[in-house]
C-alpha cells in the first residue's frame, strides 16, 4: 500500500455535526456537514442541550456517510482528529466520544485539534501555507487575530473584549426583525444600502489589537429605538450598510496595523463570518493596496462554517508535529491558542 | 457472544466484558468525576486484561437513560460508534431497570421502584417487577415529584421496595407513608453493575437501526418545551439536514 496520509476528522463543537475524510492534509475526499441550523432558528440562537441532542442523532449516520462518500474503508486510514474546544462542551463531547470510539475500535492514533487552528487550515484547500503567516478569524463565537510564526505555533495577536463579530449580527438583526442567524441578510441589505448612521469604530485608535463590537451594537440599538419613539422609520438598507460599514472598517483597520507591525508571508482569512462579502472584498481590496506582497487566502465560502475537512486538514499538520491523545481526551470549551 | 455492557448515566461508571453469561472483567468508578475522561481508559484497560481485540467483540449493551443527560450520552455516543464501525450487534437497556435487578430477582412479590434524582424534588422512576423469569416493566418510566411517586404507589396492590439515594428531603416526605408498605433497599442495591446489564442485554434483541438510537431523556428540554407551547403542532419530523 502506497503512503496515502488519510485522517478521519469530526466537528461537533457548537450546531454542525461535520466528518470528513482529508488525504495529505490538502485533499478532501469527503465533507459530511449536518446542519442544525432549522433547529436553533427557533429559539432565536443555539441551545446548547438542544444541540448536543442533535449530535448524537447524526454522528453515526455522518461517520458512514463520510467513509463511504470518500471510498475508504476504516484499513486505508492514518489517524483520528477531533476538534476538542474551543465551543460548546456538551456538543463538543460527542464528537470527542465517537472520535476517541473510533481510534480505540481500529487501532488509530488520536489527533487533538483546536478548532481555530482548523478555521485557519480551511486555507489550505486553496493554497500551500507559508510562514510567518497571520490569521484574521471572524465566526459567530470568535474574533481573532492569530500570528503564526511557523507551522503550528499559534499566537494570538488580539481578540474580541466582549461580542463576537457573528454574535454583534445576530443581536443588531433581532432589532431588526431578521431571524437568526442573521448574518446573510445584513450582508445582502448592506450590499443595498449607504454608511449614512456612521456608527463608532469601536477601538479604532487603541493600540492593541483587541476588538470590541459592544459600543457599536449599542449606538446602533439606541439609534433605532430613538427613531421608533418618535415614529419615524429608518431605511434597513442603510443600517445595516452602517453597520457592517464599522464592523469591517474595524476588522480592516487592526489586521493593516497588525500586518504593519508583524510583517508576513500571507494572510488567512477563515471563519463563519469570513462568508461575509463585505468583508471579503474589503480585505482583498486592502491587501491589494497596502501589503501587496502579502498574499491573501480566503477560507472557500463553503469551508468558512464548521465543517470536518478543516479539521482534518489541521489534523494532519498536528499529526506531522507528533501531536497526539490518549483515551482520557476530555473536551475543552475554553481552549485558546 | 463476546459482551462489552457500559453505564454512565449517574455518578457511577460501570464496565464490564461477558462472555456466554460469565464475568471476565468488571469495573466500576464512583468518582462523580467526568465520565468522559474514565469510560474509554477504562474499556482499554479492561479489554488489554482479558486480552480482547475490539474486532472480537459480537454486542455492546449500554444504559440508555434516564439519567445525567451528559453521561447517558458519554455512553451511548460509545456504544452507537463502537457498534457503528465494528458492525456489531448493540442493545439499549434502561439505567432504570439496570437498578430494578439488583433486586428484582430474588424479590418477585415486590414491587421494585428505582428512581434517580432529578433536582427540585423531581425523580426519574419507573416500576418494574421479575415474572417469568423476566424483568418486567409494570409502570412507565417518568419524570415526577418525589411525593406524586408516593402518592401513586400507595395505590398499588404489591408492596414497594424503593432503590435509590434517600435525601434528608426525600426520607421526610416519605415519613407520613405506611412504613410496611415502602421498604427501603440497601445501598449496595443502587449501585449499577455493567455485569448486570449485560445479562440484561443478553436477553434483548438488538437495536435495528443503529444510526436513529438515541438516549432516553424522559424529557424535552426546556427550550423546546416552551416552543412547543407556542407552536402547537408545529413539530417538523427532522430539524436537521445535510448541506
Ligand atoms: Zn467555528
Amino acid at each position: 500500500m502506497a503512503t496515502r496520509n488519510l485522517i478521519l476528522a469530526f466537528e461537533t463543537s457548537c450546531d454542525e455535526t461535520s466528518i470528513a475524510v482529508v488525504e495529505d492534509g490538502k485533499t478532501i475526499l469527503s465533507n459530511i456537514v449536518a446542519t442544525q441550523i432549522d433547529s436553533h432558528k427557533r429559539f432565536g440562537g443555539v441551545v446548547p442541550e438542544v444541540a448536543s441532542r442533535h449530535h448524537i442523532e447524526q454522528i453515526t449516520r455522518c461517520l458512514d456517510e463520510a467513509l463511504t462518500t470518500a471510498e475508504v474503508t476504516y484499513d486505508d486510514l492514518t489517524a483520528v482528529a477531533v476538534t476538542y474546544g474551543p465551543g460548546l462542551v456538551g456538543a463538543l463531547l460527542i464528537g470527542v466520544t465517537a472520535a476517541k470510539t473510533v481510534a480505540f475500535a481500529h487501532h488509530l492514533p488520536l489527533i487533538p485539534v483546536n478548532h481555530m487552528a482548523g478555521h485557519i487550515y480551511a486555507g489550505r484547500f486553496v493554497s500551500e501555507f507559508e510562514f510567518p503567516q497571520m490569521a484574521l478569524l471572524v465566526s459567530g463565537g470568535h474574533t481573532e487575530l492569530v500570528y503564526i510564526k511557523s507551522e503550528n505555533e499559534f499566537e494570538i495577536l488580539g481578540e474580541t473584549r466582549d461580542d463576537a463579530a457573528g454574535e454583534a449580527y445576530d443581536k443588531i438583526g433581532r432589532v431588526l426583525g431578521v431571524n437568526y442567524p442573521a448574518g446573510k441578510t445584513i450582508d445582502t441589505w448592506a450590499h443595498e444600502g449607504n454608511d449614512t448612521f456612521e456608527f463608532p469604530r469601536a477601538m479604532e485608535k487603541d493600540a492593541s489589537y483587541d476588538f470590541s463590537f459592544s459600543g457599536l451594537k449599542s449606538a446602533f440599538i439606541n439609534t433605532v429605538h430613538n427613531a421608533e419613539q418618535r415614529g419615524v422609520e429608518l431605511n434597513k438598507q442603510d443600517l445595516a450598510a452602517s453597520f457592517q460599514q464599522s464592523v469591517v472598517d474595524v476588522l480592516a483597520e487592526k489586521t493593516d496595523r497588525a500586518l504593519d507591525r508583524y510583517p508576513v508571508k500571507q494572510l488567512v482569512l477563515a471563519g463563519g463570518v469570513a462568508a461575509n462579502l463585505g468583508l471579503r472584498e474589503r480585505i482583498e481590496r486592502d491587501m491589494q493596496e497596502r501589503h501587496p506582497d502579502t498574499k491573501l487566502i480566503m477560507a472557500p465560502i463553503k469551508l468558512c462554517g464548521d465543517n470536518g475537512a478543516m479539521v482534518g486538514a489541521a489534523g494532519y499538520v498536528a499529526y506531522q508535529h507528533q501531536q497526539r491523545a490518549e483515551m482520557n481526551l476530555n473536551a475543552d470549551p475554553g481552549l485558546s491558542f | 457472544m463476546k459482551i462489552l455492557a457500559m453505564d454512565t448515566s449517574n455518578h457511577p461508571l460501570s464496565v464490564a466484558l461477558v462472555e456466554d453469561d460469565q464475568l471476565i472483567a468488571e469495573t466500576t468508578l464512583n468518582l462523580a468525576k467526568n465520565h468522559s475522561v474514565y469510560l474509554m481508559p477504562v474499556i482499554e484497560k479492561l479489554m488489554a486484561g482479558a486480552s480482547w481485540q475490539p474486532e472480537q467483540l459480537d454486542r455492546i449493551v449500554v444504559a440508555k437513560g434516564p439519567g445525567s443527560y451528559t453521561g447517558i450520552r458519554i455512553a451511548v455516543t460509545t456504544a452507537k460508534t463502537l457498534a457503528a464501525t465494528l458492525k456489531i450487534e448493540m442493545v439499549g437497556i434502561s439505567s432504570l431497570a439496570l437498578i430494578a435487578a439488583n433486586v428484582a430477582t430474588i424479590n418477585p412479590d415486590l414491587l421494585v421502584v428505582p428512581f434517580f434524582d432529578a433536582r427540585r424534588g423531581n425523580v426519574f422512576a419507573g416500576g418494574f417487577k421479575y415474572e417469568n423469569n423476566r424483568l418486567n416493566n409494570v409502570m412507565p418510566e417518568q419524570h415526577v415529584s418525589f411525593e406524586e411517586l408516593l402518592i401513586a404507589l400507595k395505590q398499588k396492590a404489591e408492596n414497594v421496595v424503593l432503590v435509590g439515594n434517600i435525601t434528608d428531603v426525600f426520607k421526610s416526605q416519605l415519613e407520613p407513608f405506611d412504613s410496611s408498605k415502602f421498604k427501603i433497599a440497601p445501598a449496595s442495591a443502587t449501585v449499577p453493575s455493567a455485569y448486570q446489564l449485560a445479562l440484561l442485554g443478553n436477553q434483548e434483541t438488538p437495536v435495528v437501526d443503529i444510526d436513529k438510537f438515541i438516549p432516553n431523556y424522559l424529557r424535552v428540554t426546556e427550550a423546546e418545551a416552551q416552543w412547543q407551547k407556542l407552536h402547537p403542532g408545529e413539530s417538523k419530523q427532522s430539524y436537521v439536514r445535510e448541506v
